[in-house]
């Protein structure tokens, strides 16, 4: 656990010891703002709720956390430092963790400072906070799974540019899983269990709920399952091609 | 101690190493000699659990990699190949990242900190990030990290690279401080080092240890060893040294004028040399007795085909 922690807090320091961290809150907050206001009309809806908030995070996700995501590996495959951290006693899974945290705790930072939307949303008019607490905590579990398959990418290889690529190309597949842009490729052939299967990975069709505030145990369950699962596709990854 | 019994590493169909076996026991500094691609960085990643092996066994304290590596880390201190290093950290943040991952704590932690910063003399640079540091301080850097927990068994792959000689001197004075009770091994191509500071000569080439044994004896494979050279200021009549007693053959570098006697094996041929020099009056400059010419040694030891034996 403390191996864990001590990961967790080198990395998360080295977030703000570069711009990276700056640079992805400023932006995750310039782009919510412009995307809340002006594409989802939160005041022409003349509702007290943070819906159209909400629904632009998986798109938001979708670019945002491949961008902070891809150096965790890959940098550290580049500059020779995994063989450092591979030698020092903590475990790949202790390390895999560590990081995954770090990672996680800056997209938690840049969602909590968003909160001047809801203050203007509660000045404004009467919200139900349960609503809008559920909806950032099942925002911020989305976002998990979004990092854990662009932690998965970054391991892949040792060039940011391709992992970011690469995530955002599997991210993507994920969050329209549900649409036919996906589903189009298995009609002609699948059977019904499996179209359903496929649909069934949405984010989109998982975080729907989820952004009016209901927290269902299935979606919870589900990006639950997206992390530890590529978290251990990241470590099996790491394992293999650490000294590729 | 270190025990490592028909280790080899494949990669495809490539070896790397090919079947090592070899011990090493507490206070031998082994320099792990070989030419580049030989195997020994592959070797060193191997015993400090990096690279899981292809075949072949390493016992550390008794204890295998295989399935005691976490154990086994935090007994060795390694410095990687090209001294890698998190580069946005500060040293200071950087050497804290590694006392916390060492678990030092309180006033030890203090000591341990201030004994390697003040050692690998970075106290001048500690609050600058490492990235920002020349080739030489990121050195020091990694050699720090490697030394802070005070490891009985220290691997440091070519610490003195890229370092100018004053630092040279400074890593291999470090080395020589440290290593009474423990097992140190250096990676170099340079061969110097391995006289300067090793008790021990590891010489590996094509994955296969070639020669294991310590510095004289490496030494004493040179044809050179205890040869005479002699430089004349003019030209004079010198056949007869090679007629001398024990005098194996006579050698003249044309080009600058050398001349080297080799003694027929375990001769000394020094001092009859002297005295035939001094009888006839001969034009002599300078006579001195070589101590054998390691890296002669070397190429003859990494370039030849494998005997049996």
């Amino acid at each position: 656990m403390g191996n864990i922690w001590i990961v967790t807090k080198r990395e998360f320091a080295s977030f703000f010891a570069t711009p990276v961290a700056y640079v992805f809150i400023a932006i995750f907050l310039m782009l919510s703002g412009i995307f809340t206001f002006f594409i989802g009309n939160l005041y022409e809806r003349g509702q007290a709720d943070l819906i159209p908030f909400f629904n632009f995070h998986p798109w938001l996700y979708l670019f945002l956390v491949p961008a902070i995501a891809m150096r965790s590996w890959a940098e550290e495959r580049k500059s020779g430092s995994i063989e450092l951290l591979m030698t020092l006693p903590i475990s790949v899974a202790e390390a895999v963790l560590g990081k995954f945290i770090a990672a996680w705790l800056v997209l938690g930072l840049a969602l909590a400072l968003t909160f001047p939307l809801w203050l203007s949303v509660d000045f404004l008019g009467e919200p139900d906070h349960g609503i809008i607490v559920a909806a950032y905590i099942g925002s911020w579990l989305m976002a998990g799974a979004f990092l854990a398959i662009s932690t998965c990418m970054s391991a892949f290889t040792r060039n940011q540019v391709v992992a970011f690529i690469l995530a955002v190309v599997v991210c993507f597949l994920f969050v329209v899983s549900g649409s036919s842009i996906v589903l189009d490729a298995f009609q002609p052939w699948a059977g019904n269990l499996i179209l359903d299967t496929v649909a069934s990975f949405s984010f989109l069709s998982h975080f729907e709920a989820t952004a009016k505030g209901v927290l269902a145990l299935n979606d919870v369950g589900y990006f639950f399952i997206i992390m530890v699962v590529w978290l251990y596709a990241s470590l099996i990854v790491i394992e293999q091609k650490k000294a590729d | 101690m270190i025990s490592v019994k028909n280790l080899s590493k494949f990669y495809d169909h490539f070896k790397a190493v090919d079947n090592l076996s070899f011990d090493i026991a507490p206070g031998n500094i082994v320099g792990f000699l070989g030419p580049n691609g030989a195997g020994k960085s592959t070797t060193m990643k191997m015993l400090t659990g990096f690279l899981p092996p292809s075949e072949g066994e390493i016992f550390i304290k008794e204890r295998s990699i295989n399935s005691d590596a976490k154990a086994i880390q935090r007994d060795i201190g390694y410095l990687p190949e090209g001294a890698p290093a998190y580069g946005d950290m500060t040293v200071w943040q950087f050497l804290h990242f590694i006392a916390d991952v060492r678990r030092l704590k309180g006033a030890h932690r203090k000591e341990r900190l201030y004994d390697v910063i003040r050692r690998v003399e970075l106290g001048d640079v500690l609050n600058r990030p490492i990235d920002n540091l020349s080739k030489g301080f990121k050195r020091r850097v990694g050699l720090a990290q490697a030394i802070l927990h005070d490891p009985d068994i220290l691997i440091l792959d070519e610490p003195t690279d890229g370092l100018d000689p004053n630092q040279k001197h400074h890593v291999r004075q470090l080395i020589e401080d440290l290593s009474r009770e423990k097992i140190v091994i250096i990676s170099t191509h340079i061969l110097e080092e391995v006289a300067a500071v090793c008790n021990r000569v590891m010489i590996i080439a094509d994955g296969q240890l070639r020669f294991d044994d310590t510095p004289e004896v490496l030494r004493h494979r040179s044809r050179f060893c205890n040869a005479v050279s002699l430089r004349l200021s003019y030209a004079a009549d010198i056949s007869g040294l090679a007629e001398l007693d024990g005098v194996d053959e006579m050698e003249i570098d044309r080009k600058t004028g050398l001349v080297t006697l080799f003694p027929e094996p375990g001769k000394h041929i020094f001092y009859a040399i002297n005295e035939y020099v001094t009888q006839r009056r001969l034009p002599v400059d300078t006579l001195t007795l070589e101590t054998g010419r390691l890296d002669e040694v070397f190429r003859d030891i990494t370039t030849a085909e494998v005997v049996n034996g």
